[in-house]
């Protein structure tokens, strides 16, 4: 799947690539416009973070992402998203394929109705035919990168949904994993986890970032912090701020950045 | 009455609220009281008169002749579990399509509301208009009553049951469950096939043993329909004896062995739909969509 969507168009830049480019993307929830001229760039290999107060269009930024906007009639975006040299914003783009490469995993964990084990070979088996054994293997795989396997490795064929919060989020994670995708979109993955499996997510995250790229929503600023390389901070619909984490955190351009990192804002 | 202890009893506006609380409660169990009483009542009187006409010739030797002694319904037991059977076979998978169609594209487009109102008109539709029309359409048309005409009019009856349950459960599966499945790139047709179905399979077999339920015990289609008859017979091209119009038939009859069982087949019929009901509703709490 990865020789059709050929990389030789996206350029290096400082020695990384861009995986995604956004570019004057503008958002409408019907007549409400929620995004307002976005552009942005998201780097191979590295973890970009979303910070801003409530409403200020994070989700509906990572939602263009995937075109999960598409599911509901009425929402639409203007603009360029280039992903590996097309704009997955035009007509006539398989969404279904965009889907398989750009995995999403959601606020709350959303296993599906079926044992651990059919949640990450469900997945698998829509793009992929594989035999038992390397199914086995496959979910075995994913398990362990979502750092589950130990936990669950004995009862693979008991339902999902028996499984404890912090468990049911990694299994989503390792079933987002499992498509071996090429970019991670994660909207605040441990906003309903307590501090341990957070930390266990968190853990993940910088694991996963070896293989994948990694763009992620989050509500904590210490999370932004402690897992991404580049930070966008956004208010009311507008790209406010974007740079590497340490220069956001540290010393950021703007004032109203500073504000809301130091929690004088929002 | 604890709270009469830690707050103060003496205070009128709670005393007054009390007094409210104490005549609704009263209200409610009474109602619930002469509900119950009825059902009771109903189930006692079936329990008696049917326990005597309940032994192992009413299973094994068909309805007798007028003036013959004993006998039992064993031609309509089975004729009704053919006539039910399938009339299952044929609503349960057309009603959970339509079900699903509903679900799927029923806020968008006009054919899917109007599919999702004809079905609200025809699920309180009297089942005697069911009857006179597959008995104008099928019956009259053949010249004969048959088993299959009585199958099509409890299908036409169960359809809608199993329709409007299907869609109300598939409408209670969360956005969010269908999102991660179309984030992982699965179409619309095994989103819906393989998740959002397999979410509520509970609440959707609830469904169909509901309709089951509702059916066994439709007496005026099959008059319609299936008629009768009074020989053990599994031709369901022919009429075919059925447990309701047997009783039906039975129980204004002059004869004592005929009225006792009727008694005994109406509390067959009772019991398997009290069963059927019991064991849909265990099914349900088993499992109830997050």
């Amino acid at each position: 799947m990865n020789t059709q969507l050929s990389q030789e168009n996206v350029v290096p830049m400082n020695g990384k690539r861009k995986t995604i480019e956004i570019s004057g993307l503008n958002f409408f929830y019907g007549k409400t416009q929620s995004l307002t001229n976005v552009n942005l760039d998201i780097h191979e290999k590295q973890v970009t973070a979303f910070i801003g107060p409530s409403g200020c269009g994070k989700s509906t930024l990572l939602r263009t992402l995937n075109r999960m906007y598409d599911l509901y009639p009425g929402q639409r975006a203007e603009g360029s998203i280039m992903y590996r040299g097309r704009n997955i914003l035009e007509e006539g783009q398989d969404v279904n394929m965009l889907r398989a490469k750009v995995g999403m995993v959601f606020q709350k964990p959303t296993p599906f109705p079926m044992s651990i084990y059919d949640n990450i070979a469900f997945g698998v088996r829509l793009y992929e035919d594989l035999s038992k054994g390397e199914m086995d293997e496959r979910v075995e795989w994913a398990l362990k990168k979502a750092a589950l396997w130990t936990e669950v490795k004995d009862k693979l064929t008991k339902s999902g949904l028996s499984l404890s919060g912090g468990q049911q989020q990694r299994l989503c994670i390792a079933r987002g994993v499992a498509v071996k995708p090429d970019v991670l979109l994660l909207d605040e993955p441990t906003s309903a986890l307590d501090p341990i499996s957070t930390s266990k997510v968190e853990e993940l995250i910088s694991e996963l970032k070896q293989d994948y790229t990694i763009a992620i929503v989050t509500h904590n600023m210490q999370q932004a912090a402690r897992c991404s390389d580049y930070t966008a901070y956004m208010y009311l619909g507008e790209l406010v701020e974007f740079g590497e984490t340490d220069q956001i955190f540290m010393n950021p351009a703007r004032k109203e950045t500073q504000d809301y990192i130091t929690g004088r804002f929002g | 009455m604890k709270q009469a202890t830690t707050s103060s009893p003496v205070n009128p506006v709670y005393r007054k609220r009390l007094m409210a609380h104490r005549v609704g409660i009263a209200l409610s169990v009474l109602a619930m009281s002469v509900g119950l009483l009825v059902l009771a009542w109903i189930l006692v009187t079936l329990a008696v008169k049917g326990f005597g006409a309940l032994n192992l010739h009413l299973f094994t030797q068909p309805t007798p002749s007028p003036g013959s002694e004993g006998g039992g319904v064993s031609n309509a037991i089975l004729g009704s579990l053919m006539i039910v059977g399938l009339s299952t076979l044929v609503s349960t998978p057309i009603g959970i399509l339509a079900g699903i169609y509903l679900a799927e594209y029923g806020e968008e487009n006009k054919i899917a509301s109007l599919t999702r109102f004809v079905t609200d008109i025809m699920l309180s539709a009297p089942s005697i208009v069911i009857g006179m029309f597959v008995w104008a359409l099928y019956v009259a048309t053949v010249n004969h009553y048959s088993g299959y005409a009585g199958s099509l009019a409890l299908a036409l009856i169960a359809i809608p049951v199993v329709v409007r349950t299907t869609d109300n459960m598939l409408r209670l599966v969360p956005n969010s469950l269908l999102e991660a499945a179309f984030a992982l790139g699965a179409p619309r047709w095994k989103v819906a096939m393989l998740v959002r179905l397999r979410a509520v399979k509970a609440g959707v077999i609830t469904g169909v043993l509901l309709a089951v339920a509702r059916i066994s015990g439709e007496t005026a289609p099959l008059l319609f329909t299936a008629l009768n008859n009074q020989f053990f017979s599994a031709d369901m091209n022919r009429p075919i004896a059925n447990l309701p119009v047997v009783i039906y038939g039975f129980a204004m009859s002059p004869y004592d062995n005929w009225r006792e069982l009727a008694w005994g087949g109406a509390l067959l019929v009772t019991f398997s739909v009290l069963a059927l009901n019991i064991i849909s509703r265990t099914l349900f709490s088993q499992k109830v969509p997050n």
